[in-house]
């Protein structure tokens, strides 16, 4: 038995929460956060950021920070709205979307930011 | 104008049935046979005899044929062709005007296509290879309940294929344990769990006290990672009245889906099912026990395709498509051809893939396949490549065969998909690079690096026995 590991996960422990797509990988550096927009991009998705307060994330709704970003190509630009996002809500988790208008669902979605997890 | 006398006795078949020169119209259902005709029978006689017993002939002349105008309503043999790299058996193409079968009900159709006729004396053998269901008779079936999309949208998963994990053992569990084992799958970052096909309302676990049992577990493992679970609850049942009891109940304790065996259990039970989950916001995930006796023997039975598009338009979020890699049959060309049927809205005639007929679903929504049998964390990058994010994968020892339990399978399955994902975005080849993809995510995951040690050895690499067509010989 003193090889095999617990698994680390609680109510009580905050940082059991999980967030979807990608929560069970490390953290993303900023060029991978950039190769996943560029997929995103790539597929012809609307990129769209979306935030919340942690303690309000199962809702579907989060609010949408501005308008989807309908027809934008240029990673920079979107990642610049998701820094500014996160700097106009600091505590709150962000995340990335990406439309699909032709299924009607997010081909992608991934949270980028996560305030304090409750 | 009467110009038939009633001549009682045995006509030849092809002399009513065989018509070479009929252009079979957009309304018409199309079925593709695969026959082996007994010695020094014409194919174009047994080729009318099917379209014959399939739908208004019987063995002799009867005077009430004269009261209906038959040659409207019979079955039509087209077109005869040879079956690539097999001397013994031959296509054969009927026609069938749509009048033939009653609106939105598959029953019907497979009663008269799969009836009598695969009982045939002039037949050796006989298999139904592909039916084109015209979209004026799709659009009178209910279809799935839910859809893709709204699935997603249900459970907010997007971007990955789901998770899932069917409870081992089998048989046997008490429902305390059997919660407990769920709940650890879930905890571990599944987004389903499953019943096995097997588990109904035995004297060892009654079908309540699991569904009470395994909401706890779902209940428990959202609040602890804040992401949402299912458990297919299996509703098959004796009678369908009480596969309806199981199915209210599920829904008054909140489950968000549920579970039948559309063959087993029979496909107007399964309609029933599937609308009243439509009307009641309810997943329904189909398993498909019996099937192989079914679609397995290459000269006889009922192909997998025509078994999942009967699915589809009897309705179903969720059906098992074999995975390819793993333990069970299932050739890979076919399988990305069934796939297809089940989730894309047109699908071209493909003979590659064994699909001989354009399918037009018109606005029916599509069916999301899982991957399920014998699959383990090695076999993730293939899986995500062929399956794509529209698919559940489906791990059952897999998961619960860890050394550490079923929460660190789950999250050894639930890192490696993800790993698999990120990847495939960047632009990596998956089946290329998978064993890259899997060691790097393995660093930052003990469970997974314990789950590629304990399965690394396992293979399973025997022959297909149902092969396509076009890969014999």
């Amino acid at each position: 038995m003193s090889d095999m590991q617990d698994y680390k996960s609680s109510l009580s422990d905050t940082t059991s929460r999980k967030f979807e797509t990608f929560s069970y990988l490390p953290a993303m550096t900023s060029e991978q956060i950039r190769q996943q927009i560029e997929y995103v991009v790539s597929k012809g998705w609307n990129p769209g950021i979306e935030h919340t307060e942690p303690e309000n994330a199962r809702s579907n709704y989060w609010y949408m920070w501005k308008l989807p970003m309908f027809g934008e190509t240029d990673v920079d630009a979107i990642l610049a709205e998701v820094e500014n996002c996160h700097k106009a809500h600091p505590d709150n988790h962000v995340r990335l979307l990406g439309f699909d208008n032709f299924k009607q669902s997010a081909g992608a979605s991934m949270v980028i930011y996560r305030g304090k997890t409750v | 104008m009467a110009e038939n006398k009633y001549n009682a006795g045995v006509k030849e078949y092809r002399e009513t049935y065989w018509m070479p020169e009929y252009t079979p119209k957009d309304t018409d259902i199309l079925a593709c046979f695969k026959i082996v005709p007994q010695d020094g029978v014409p194919r174009e006689e047994v080729a009318a005899a099917v379209a014959a017993e399939s739908s208004t002939g019987t063995w002799t002349t009867v005077w009430t044929d004269l009261l209906t105008d038959l040659d409207y309503y019979k079955g039509r043999a087209y077109a005869i062709e040879d079956v690539p790299g097999d001397d013994t058996s031959f296509y054969a193409f009927v026609a069938y005007p749509i009048d033939l079968f009653e609106e939105g009900s598959v029953v019907n159709v497979m009663t008269s296509l799969v009836g009598n006729v695969f009982g045939f004396k002039a037949l050796r053998a006989l298999r139904l290879e592909d039916i084109r269901f015209p979209v004026a008779y799709v659009m009178t079936c209910n279809g799935p309940p839910q859809g893709i999309q709204v699935e997603r949208d249900i459970l907010n998963k997007y971007g990955r294929p789901l998770l899932g994990c069917t409870i081992k053992p089998k048989l046997g569990l008490s429902a305390k344990n059997y919660g407990r084992a769920c709940y650890e799958g879930l905890r571990g970052g599944l987004d389903f769990t499953k019943d096995d096909e097997n588990v109904n309302s035995q004297p060892f676990m009654r079908w309540r006290h699991r569904f009470d049992f395994v909401m706890e577990a779902i209940h428990k493992a959202e609040a602890e990672t804040g992401e949402r679970k299912g458990h297919y609850l299996n509703v098959t049942a004796p009678t369908s009245d009480e596969m309806m009891r199981r199915a209210e109940y599920a829904k008054e304790i909140g489950a968000p889906i549920i579970m039948h065996d559309y063959l087993t259990g029979g496909l107007s039970a399964n309609t029933q099912l599937a609308q009243w989950c439509q009307d009641n916001g309810m997943l329904l995930h189909i398993h498909r026990a019996m099937h192989a006796v079914l679609d397995r023997n290459p000269h006889h039975g009922i192909h997998f395709r025509v078994l999942t598009k009967i699915l589809r338009l009897s309705g179903g979020d969720h059906l098992h498509s074999g995975t390819v890699v793993g333990k069970l049959e299932g050739d890979r060309d076919a399988t990305l051809g069934w796939i297809d049927l089940m989730r894309d809205s047109y699908i071209k005639e493909d003979r590659s893939r064994g699909i001989f007929f354009d399918q037009d679903w018109g606005s029916m929504p599509g069916v999301i396949p899982v991957a399920s049998g014998g699959i383990h964390v090695w076999h993730m990058p293939a899986l995500v490549s062929i399956f794509g994010d529209d698919s559940v994968l489906q791990f059952g020892g897999g998961t619960l065969g860890h050394p550490w339990g079923n929460a660190a399978g789950a999250a050894a399955n639930r890192v490696a998909v993800e790993a698999c994902v990120e990847a495939r975005n960047r632009g990596v080849e998956l089946e290329k690079e998978g064993k890259e993809i899997l060691t790097a995510a393995a660093k930052h995951s003990p469970e997974l690096k314990t789950a590629m040690e304990t399965w690394k050895e396992i293979k399973f690499e025997f022959d297909t026995v149902d092969k396509l067509d076009v890969s014999h010989k």
